[in-house]
C-alpha cells in the first residue's frame, strides 16, 4: 500500500513542482513519521497537508483549526515557518477545509489547539528543512552536517553555495523522509514569541469577504427561521398564506418544531417572517427566574447531590472550627453574542452534501450532517470560514444542521442566516449556577476545612474538584446537583470556571480577610504546603501557580500603592494555563470604579506576542464586562432581552487598563483564548470589597440586587 | 421594487429593491459588497457603520430610500491598499481579533478623524464608545486612532514641504 502511495506522490509532486509535507493522520496510528502528500496543484482546494513549496519558491502554510478570533491561524504557521527557517514575509497562510484524514482534532474549543498541535507543527516544519538541507548537499557534494538554513535558504560550507528552497524542492520530494529530526534551539527563535501581526488583516481592514454569512454560491437562497418563543413550546400550526404573498418569497417549510421562510434576500425573508402566523401548546411549567430561584433554594438542601471529591471529614472538621465563613455566589444565563450570528450554507445533492460556514467543531458538522441526512460521511465537504467570536457558542452545530435539513427538504442551496434577536432568544446559553462555600479555621486562622456546593442549571457538574485550594485543605467535601432545565445550554468561554473562578476566589478573599492573613501570602502558604505533603490528587503544579502569584504581586506594587487605590487579586488554573490578577478599584465622586487589571500569564512559550495579548486583554474585558453588566432573564420561558438595547456587553468607555504579562518559561505552549478571564470577576470584586467594604455575591454586579444570598 | 440610482464608493450603481429596504442589504445582498457588517439591526452595535456625505451612519436602519443623491462609502471605499492612515494605524497595532466589527470601526475612527484631526484620550474613548467589540478589543482601537492621528499630521505636513 505504502510503496504504492509513495511513488504515485512522488510522481506527483514531480510533475507538478511542488512538494508538501503534511502528517497523514491515518496512517499515522501506526508509522508515527511525517509523510509526502499528493499535492494536485492545480486543485488548491483539496490539498491540505501544513505546508508546502512550490519551485518557484512560493511557500504556503495551512493552518487546519477553525479561527474565531482566538489567532490560531496567525500562531499555528508561525511554528512551522520558525522550524521550516522562512522569513515569514515570503509565507502565504491558507485556511484548510475540513479533512479528517490530514488532520487530527480540527476544532476550535478548551484552549487545547496549540498544546495538542506544538510538537507537529514543529516537526511539520523542521522535517521539510531537513529534507531540504540534504537536497543541497547531495548537491553540492557535502556533509549535510556543514550545510545551514537562513530566511528560505540552504548554505554549504564553500564559498557561494546558496540555494532557495524552491529551486531544491524537486529533489527533496524524492528522499526519504527522516523519522527523528531536531527542533531549532530556542535562542535562535526569530519568530516565536515576537509581534506578528494577524495574516487576515488586509482583508478585515479593506471588507473582504470572509466570514459565513459573507457566503455567496451560485442559485444560493436566503433562509430565517421562526423557532418558538418559549424554551418549552411546541409548534402546533402555522398559517404562510400571507407570507407567500410577499415579495422574494420562494418557499415557507416546517421541521422540527420550526418554520423556515426561503426567499431571495435577506430583506425581504426578514419582512415576510413578520406575516407568519404560528400557534403553539405550552407545557404546563415554563420557567421564570422565580422557577430558577427555587431550584437553587432546593438544589442547596437536597441530600441528592453528588459528591465529587471527598477528602478528610469536612463535618468533624468543621464543628470543631473556630470560626466558620460562609458566602452563597449566584450568576444568570448569559447569551454568547459573537458579533456574527449563527449562519450556515448548505447544498443537499443526490451523492454529496456542501456546507459552509462558522463552526467551531468542523468534523462535528459533517457526522451529525451525515447521521440527519442518512449518507456516508465523506460525501459531506465541510467549507471552513473566518468567524465574527465564537465564545464557545459555534462548538452547537444546531445552525448547520437546519441548513442542511432545510436545503434537503426544498432541494436547493441555501444560506441560513439567524437574526440578533434568534440568536439571542433561540440559542445556546451559559447556565446560570448558585454555589455555596463554607470555610473551618482554626485558632491560628489556617482553613482545616473547605465546602463547596454547586447547583447547576443544565450545566453538568458545575465544581472543578481537584482544582486549588483542593490539595492544600485536609478536609474537603465538593458536591454538585443539577436541574434538567428546558433551556438549553452549553460551553461557554470557559465553561463553568467562568463564574466558579469568580465565586471562589471572592470567597478565598473573605477567608482571607476572616483568617486577618494576606490573600497573597496564604495562598503562597497553601502552595508550601501542596509542594511539601498534597492532601489527595491534584491536577495543577504548585510551583507555577507561585510563580505567577509572586509576579503579579511585585507587577501590580500588591499594597504598596496607596490609600486611593484597592487592590483586589485573585489566581485560576484553567486550560492547563496559570493567571494571577490584581484589579484596581479608585472611589471617583463616591463612586467605585475599577480603573486596572495587571494580570501575569504562565501558558508556556508565547507563540505570538500581539496575539497573547490579545487573549489575555481581550479575556479580561470579556470576564469584567460580563461580571459588571451581562444577564439573560425568562419570564414563561421567553428571554426577556433579546436585542444589544437590553443586553448591555461592555462598551471602550467603560474598560479598565489592562497590563499583560508572561512568565513565558519555554515550556511546551498551552491553552490562552479562555484562561484570562476565570480569574477577572474575582480580583474585580476583591478590589471592590476593598474599597466599599461591600462584598459582591451576585453576577452582574452592576445589577439591583447584590446581597449574600 | 424601485429602480434606485446610488453613489457608492464613487461609481454610480442602480438597485431593484423595495424602497424601505436599508441600506446595509443592498451592499450586502445587492451589490456584493460584504463588508459591511450586520450585528444587531436596531443601530446598537455600529458594526454596520459607512458614511454617508463623510458621516457616520448605521446603514443597517437607514432605508435605501433616504439616501438619496448622497455619496455613500463603504470600507471597500476607503482605500483599497488600506493606506488610510486609519487601516494602517490597526495595522501595526495588530487590531482585529475575529474582525468582525472592525469596519465599523474604522468608518467610525475615520470619520472622527476628519472631524478632528487631533482627538485627546477622551475624545477618541467617547467618540469611538458607540461600536461593540465583542472581543475587547478596545484597548488597541483607542491606541491605533491616536496613531492614525500622527500618521495623517505626519503624511499632511510631509506633503506640505
Amino acid at each position: 500500500m505504502k510503496t504504492t502511495r509513495r511513488s504515485f506522490i512522488q510522481k506527483t509532486a514531480l510533475l507538478s513542482g511542488v512538494f508538501s509535507l503534511g502528517f497523514d493522520w491515518f496512517e499515522s496510528k501506526a508509522n508515527s513519521g511525517i509523510m509526502q502528500q499528493m499535492n494536485p496543484a492545480l486543485d488548491a482546494n483539496r490539498f491540505n497537508a501544513f505546508l508546502s513549496i512550490e519551485n518557484t519558491g512560493k511557500i504556503i502554510l495551512y493552518s487546519p483549526n477553525p479561527e474565531i478570533g482566538q489567532g490560531i491561524k496567525t500562531a499555528f504557521p508561525i511554528v512551522v515557518a520558525e522550524e521550516l527557517d522562512v522569513d515569514w514575509k515570503q509565507v502565504e497562510v491558507r485556511q484548510a477545509n475540513l479533512d479528517t484524514q490530514l488532520f487530527e482534532r480540527q476544532l476550535t474549543g478548551g484552549s487545547g489547539a496549540l498544546k495538542h498541535s506544538w510538537e507537529r507543527l514543529r516537526k511539520a516544519g523542521a522535517t521539510a528543512r531537513h529534507m531540504l538541507i540534504q537536497a543541497a548537499a547531495q548537491q553540492w557534494g557535502v556533509d549535510a552536517s556543514t550545510c545551514k538554513t537562513s530566511k528560505g535558504f540552504v548554505l554549504g560550507p564553500n564559498k557561494g553555495q546558496k540555494l532557495a528552497y524552491g529551486a531544491l524542492v524537486d529533489a527533496a520530494s524524492k528522499l526519504s523522509v527522516p523519522t527523528e529530526v531536531t527542533y531549532k534551539s530556542r535562542a535562535d527563535y526569530q519568530l516565536i514569541g515576537s509581534f506578528v501581526k494577524g495574516v487576515d488583516n488586509y482583508k478585515v481592514l479593506t471588507g473582504k469577504p470572509q466570514y459565513g454569512l459573507d457566503t455567496q454560491k451560485s442559485g444560493m437562497l436566503i433562509a430565517q427561521i421562526v423557532r418558538p418563543p418559549a424554551f418549552g413550546s411546541t409548534l402546533v400550526s402555522f398559517d404562510a398564506a400571507e407570507v407567500k404573498k410577499m415579495p422574494g418569497i420562494i418557499d415557507v417549510v416546517s421541521f422540527k418544531n420550526k418554520v423556515a421562510v426561503v426567499g431571495k434576500s435577506t430583506w425581504e425573508v426578514m419582512q415576510a417572517r413578520k406575516k407568519l402566523v404560528c400557534t403553539y401548546s405550552d407545557t404546563s411549567n415554563l420557567e421564570s427566574d422565580s422557577t430558577h430561584q427555587k431550584w437553587f433554594d432546593e438544589g442547596m438542601k437536597t441530600d441528592k447531590a453528588k459528591v465529587e471529591r471527598k477528602d478528610g471529614d469536612f463535618n468533624a472538621a468543621i464543628v470543631k472550627a473556630a470560626k466558620v465563613i460562609e458566602a452563597t455566589y449566584e450568576c444568570p444565563f448569559l447569551s454568547h453574542t459573537p458579533m456574527e450570528p449563527m449562519n450556515f450554507f448548505a447544498d443537499v445533492r443526490p451523492g454529496s452534501v456542501l456546507l459552509a460556514g462558522p463552526t467551531q467543531v468542523p468534523q462535528s458538522a459533517q457526522k451529525a450532517v451525515a447521521t440527519l441526512l442518512g449518507v456516508p460521511e465523506n460525501t459531506v465537504q465541510v467549507e471552513l470560514t473566518k468567524m465574527g467570536g465564537g465564545f464557545g457558542r459555534r462548538l452547537n452545530n444546531d445552525y448547520a444542521l437546519e441548513a442542511a435539513e432545510l436545503s434537503s427538504i426544498i432541494k436547493m442551496p441555501v444560506k441560513v442566516m439567524w437574526t440578533r434577536e434568534d440568536d439571542m432568544t433561540g440559542g445556546i446559553y451559559r447556565p446560570a449556577v448558585r454555589y455555596h462555600f463554607k470555610a473551618g479555621l482554626n485558632e491560628k486562622g489556617e482553613m482545616i476545612a473547605f465546602y463547596l456546593r454547586g447547583v447547576g442549571l443544565n450545566a453538568g457538574n458545575s465544581t472543578r474538584q481537584d482544582n486549588f485550594p483542593v490539595g492544600a485543605i485536609d478536609n474537603v467535601l465538593i458536591e454538585s446537583f443539577n436541574y434538567n432545565s428546558a433551556i438549553t445550554t452549553g460551553p461557554w468561554r470557559a465553561p463553568i470556571t467562568n463564574f466558579l473562578a469568580s465565586a471562589e476566589q471572592s470567597f478565598l478573599d473573605e477567608v482571607a480577610v476572616a483568617a486577618g492573613k494576606d490573600p497573597i501570602q496564604m495562598r503562597l502558604d497553601w502552595l508550601q504546603k501542596v509542594k511539601t505533603n498534597p492532601v489527595g490528587k491534584i491536577t495543577y503544579e504548585p510551583d507555577r501557580f507561585i510563580e505567577v502569584i509572586k509576579q503579579v504581586a511585585e507587577k501590580a506594587k500588591w499594597g504598596k500603592k496607596g490609600a486611593n487605590v484597592h487592590q483586589g487579586f485573585s489566581v485560576y488554573f484553567s486550560h492547563l494555563s496559570y493567571v494571577a490578577q490584581i484589579a484596581e478599584a479608585k472611589m471617583v465622586d463616591g463612586e467605585p470604579k475599577v480603573t486596572h487589571v495587571t494580570a501575569v500569564t504562565d501558558c508556556g512559550e508565547v507563540i505570538n506576542r500581539s496575539g497573547a495579548e490579545n487573549q489575555v486583554i481581550g479575556g479580561i474585558i470579556d470576564g469584567y464586562g460580563h461580571a459588571m453588566f451581562s444577564k439573560l432573564s425568562f419570564d414563561k420561558g421567553v428571554p426577556q432581552q433579546k436585542n444589544f438595547d437590553t443586553y448591555k456587553l461592555i462598551r471602550g468607555n467603560e474598560i479598565p487598563t489592562v497590563e499583560a504579562h508572561f512568565v513565558n518559561n519555554g515550556i511546551a505552549p498551552t491553552g490562552l483564548g479562555e484562561p484570562a478571564l476565570p480569574p477577572t470577576g474575582g480580583a474585580v470584586a476583591n478590589a471592590l470589597f476593598a474599597a466599599t467594604k461591600k462584598r459582591l455575591y451576585r453576577q452582574p454586579f452592576a445589577g439591583p440586587d447584590n446581597a449574600n444570598l | 421594487m424601485e429602480s434606485i440610482e446610488l453613489l457608492v464608493n464613487r461609481k454610480k450603481v442602480k438597485v431593484e429593491v423595495d424602497s424601505n429596504t436599508p441600506l446595509l442589504w443592498v451592499l450586502r445582498d445587492h451589490l456584493s459588497l460584504v463588508g459591511t457588517k450586520y450585528g444587531c439591526g436596531i443601530a446598537q452595535c455600529g458594526a454596520c457603520t459607512v458614511w454617508i456625505d463623510g458621516e457616520p451612519m448605521r446603514s443597517c436602519v437607514l432605508p435605501v430610500s433616504a439616501v438619496g443623491k448622497s455619496s455613500v462609502t463603504t470600507i471597500e471605499g476607503l482605500h483599497e491598499k488600506a493606506e488610510h492612515p486609519v487601516q494602517v494605524a490597526w495595522d501595526e497595532l495588530d487590531v482585529p481579533q475575529c474582525g468582525y466589527c472592525q469596519a465599523g470601526q474604522i468608518m467610525t475612527a475615520a470619520a472622527l478623524l476628519k472631524k478632528n484631526p487631533k482627538p485627546s484620550h477622551d475624545e477618541i474613548v467617547s467618540g469611538m464608545s458607540g461600536n461593540i467589540c465583542r472581543c475587547g478589543t478596545y484597548h488597541r482601537i483607542h491606541n491605533a486612532v491616536k496613531r492614525a492621528s500622527e500618521i495623517a499630521s505626519t503624511s499632511n505636513s510631509s506633503k506640505k514641504k
